[in-house]
């Protein structure tokens, strides 16, 4: 499971001695009694990526994004944010983050929280300009505790926003939302409050990983196990999906439909072939073989699928895949 | 993959361009950014500032048990314990004026405990983790608590020694000032033993545990009933307990004499419950 790990395929870091990286995690290892929780992780994120941290429940992700915002400390290798420790970036108001759930008092309004927040930092944006950025000017004087889910989300987004941050992190952030306040929900982070800001998300939803960011970052068992473009990661598993419906009539005889099971194992690049009821189900990296022998053989309703990132996902992250 | 139009300066995106285009972009950008990382600084004394004070009051003064406990209560303990003793005698003090006493202290005890407590709500709803990703320093929040406690201690204390003087128990004005701050500056013990507190106990019991353990500790140290009623063992004990010595020091201008030590008492107990706060503190774990 080691091997997979496809290299990002960084140009030459042109202008490193000039802009630090902006996340530095050097095998970064941390354990909770028996459970190594992170294992030798190592991630660099230039100035500017927007990058999916994917990964199934345990595999690291919220202990890793600990360590990174300065709430966890590793028990091994370093953590660097714009080449300063993480304490320092969160106190200069370098990196902020944006919660799943809570974070809030139920009992001030929203720009109330917003005025909290703004007051410790040294420095920060206006309150009336980032309830604008975030779309809750309207709700500014609304108390807390009434607000919806995806207006609570988004005054988390106005407060990350508030010091100005060269880095966004961002813990499964629409966790709970309904498909419109998803979109809703990106739709803003894409607009131009997040320009050439850098950002870091972990997320259950793959299509997010897949349509928001340049750069997919998969973690199991507290490691990287793969790393790159969405695409690449999708294409790490190469095979398509081919089904069809066999033609089992009278003329049709069972020994003419295994036969024509044996001769489809014999195609080239098929990895596996399962027959449900009369449905076929076969992965093949030679899909277009596989479908004209289907074809031939009098199968309705065929259908060929290329892998999801979700699909890559799961054979990258379970164990003895 | 997806290509955000708006990430100019994503260097995947930027190799589509002209590479010396590039460079001089990216070079900029990074003076730029080096540029804006030289005038980013830390906020002086932690953090701590007016405007969170102010907020932290108005979030006291909205939550309706909390003004029930610290005005309301210790009000109508006057009227049914202090008012029905006036004129009675303890030593030289009016019964009446030394209960007021007592009862703005135990009104200053409940709002510096549950407001010190309050951090364990706080945990839970994930503030305290949302604060620890801002420059806010750990003792700048629990400074800012404890003065917010006081200051509604302080109310308490108005409510009860306003009326004392209206339902006519007399007494000089300077001694109520002095007995007054004592018991604000006393009731600093009590919000430090709430945020200990606040630290180590789950949100849903903190406060109603604190309560009552605050109900123990001036049952027993004389706030409510004279120290004398007790066997004598259950004394001595009381002796040490922080709400004996914070009662004797609060009630020393009303004349009468007083317990010195009781101030050691009050100082040991300071010193025991900050050392706590600041133990709980460090064991709590950022993620609750």
């Amino acid at each position: 499971m080691t091997s997979q790990t496809a290299t990002h395929t960084a140009p030459p870091t042109r202008t490193s001695a000039a802009t630090p990286a902006a996340v530095s995690l050097n095998r970064l290892t941390k354990s909770f009694g028996e459970l190594t929780a992170v294992d030798g992780l190592n991630l660099d994120i230039r100035p500017g990526e927007v990058v999916a941290f994917l990964g199934p429940n345990g595999a690291g992700k919220t202990t890793t994004i600990d360590m990174l915002l300065g709430l966890g400390r590793p028990d091994d290798g370093s953590v660097e944010i714009f080449g300063m420790p993480p304490r320092r970036a969160v106190a200069l108001g370098l990196v902020s983050s944006v919660m799943q759930t809570g974070g809030l008092l139920d009992d001030l309004t929203v720009r109330e929280t917003v005025d909290y927040t703004s007051a410790i930092f040294a420095s920060s944006l206006d309150t009336d300009l980032v309830l604008e950025r975030a779309g809750i000017t309207d709700i500014a004087d609304s108390v807390v505790k009434k607000c919806s889910g995806g207006q609570k989300q988004r005054l988390r987004f106005a407060m990350a926003l508030l010091p100005d941050p060269a880095l966004i992190v961002l813990d499964e952030p629409t966790t709970g939302m309904d498909v419109t306040g998803r979109r809703d929900f990106w739709h803003q982070m894409r607009a131009d409050a997040l320009t050439g800001k850098t950002i870091l998300f972990a997320t259950h939803y793959l299509e997010e990983a897949d349509e928001f960011a340049d750069r997919v970052v998969l973690v199991a068992d507290g490691r990287v196990v793969a790393d790159g473009p969405a695409h690449e990661i999708r294409g790490m598993t190469a095979a398509k999906t081919v089904s069809a419906t066999l033609p089992m009539t009278d003329d049709t005889t069972e020994s003419g439909v295994n036969d024509l099971l044996d001769r489809l194992g014999g195609l080239a690049g098929v990895e596996s072939i399962d027959v449900a009821a009369k449905r076929l189900k076969m992965r093949t990296t030679d899909s277009d073989a596989a479908a004209k022998m289907l074809f031939e053989n009098a199968c309705t309703d065929l259908e060929i699928t290329s892998h999801s990132l979700e699909d890559a996902f799961i054979s990258l992250t379970s164990k003895g895949a | 993959m997806s290509v955000r139009p708006d990430t100019v300066a994503h260097p995947e995106s930027a190799a589509h361009t002209d590479s010396l285009t590039d460079t001089e972009t990216r070079t900029a950008a990074s003076a730029t950014f080096l540029t804006s990382l030289e005038n980013r600084r830390v906020p002086r004394l932690g953090g701590f500032s007016v405007t969170l004070l102010r907020l932290e009051l108005l979030r006291k003064l909205r939550n309706r048990r909390t003004l029930i406990f610290t005005m309301i209560m210790p009000a109508v303990f006057y009227l049914i314990f202090g008012l029905t003793n006036k004129g009675e005698m303890l030593g030289s003090t009016d019964a009446a004026l030394y209960i007021s006493v007592s009862l703005a202290t135990y009104g200053a005890m409940i709002a510096t405990t549950t407001g010190g407590a309050q951090v364990a709500i706080e945990r839970a709803l994930g503030w305290s983790r949302q604060l620890a990703l801002t420059p806010l320093h750990p003792a700048a929040y629990i400074l800012i608590k404890v003065i917010v406690s006081m200051a509604l201690g302080a109310v308490s204390v108005i409510v009860v020694f306003v009326l004392a003087a209206v339902t006519g128990v007399h007494a000089p004005l300077g001694t109520l000032m002095a007995s007054g701050l004592l018991v604000i500056l006393t009731s600093g013990v009590f919000a430090a033993f709430g945020v200990m507190l606040g630290y180590l106990l789950p949100a849903e019991n903190a406060i109603q545990v604190a309560s009552m353990v605050l109900g123990i500790l001036s049952l027993i140290g004389g706030l409510f009933v004279p120290l004398e009623i007790w066997p004598d063992t259950l004394q001595t004990i009381a002796r040490f307990t922080p709400a004996y010595g914070v009662g004797e020091i609060v009630r020393a201008p009303l004349g009468g004499g007083y317990d010195h030590w009781a101030i050691v008492s009050v100082i040991v107990w300071l010193g025991i419950f900050v050392a706590g706060s600041a133990w709980a503190l460090r064991r709590d774990t950022a993620r609750v």
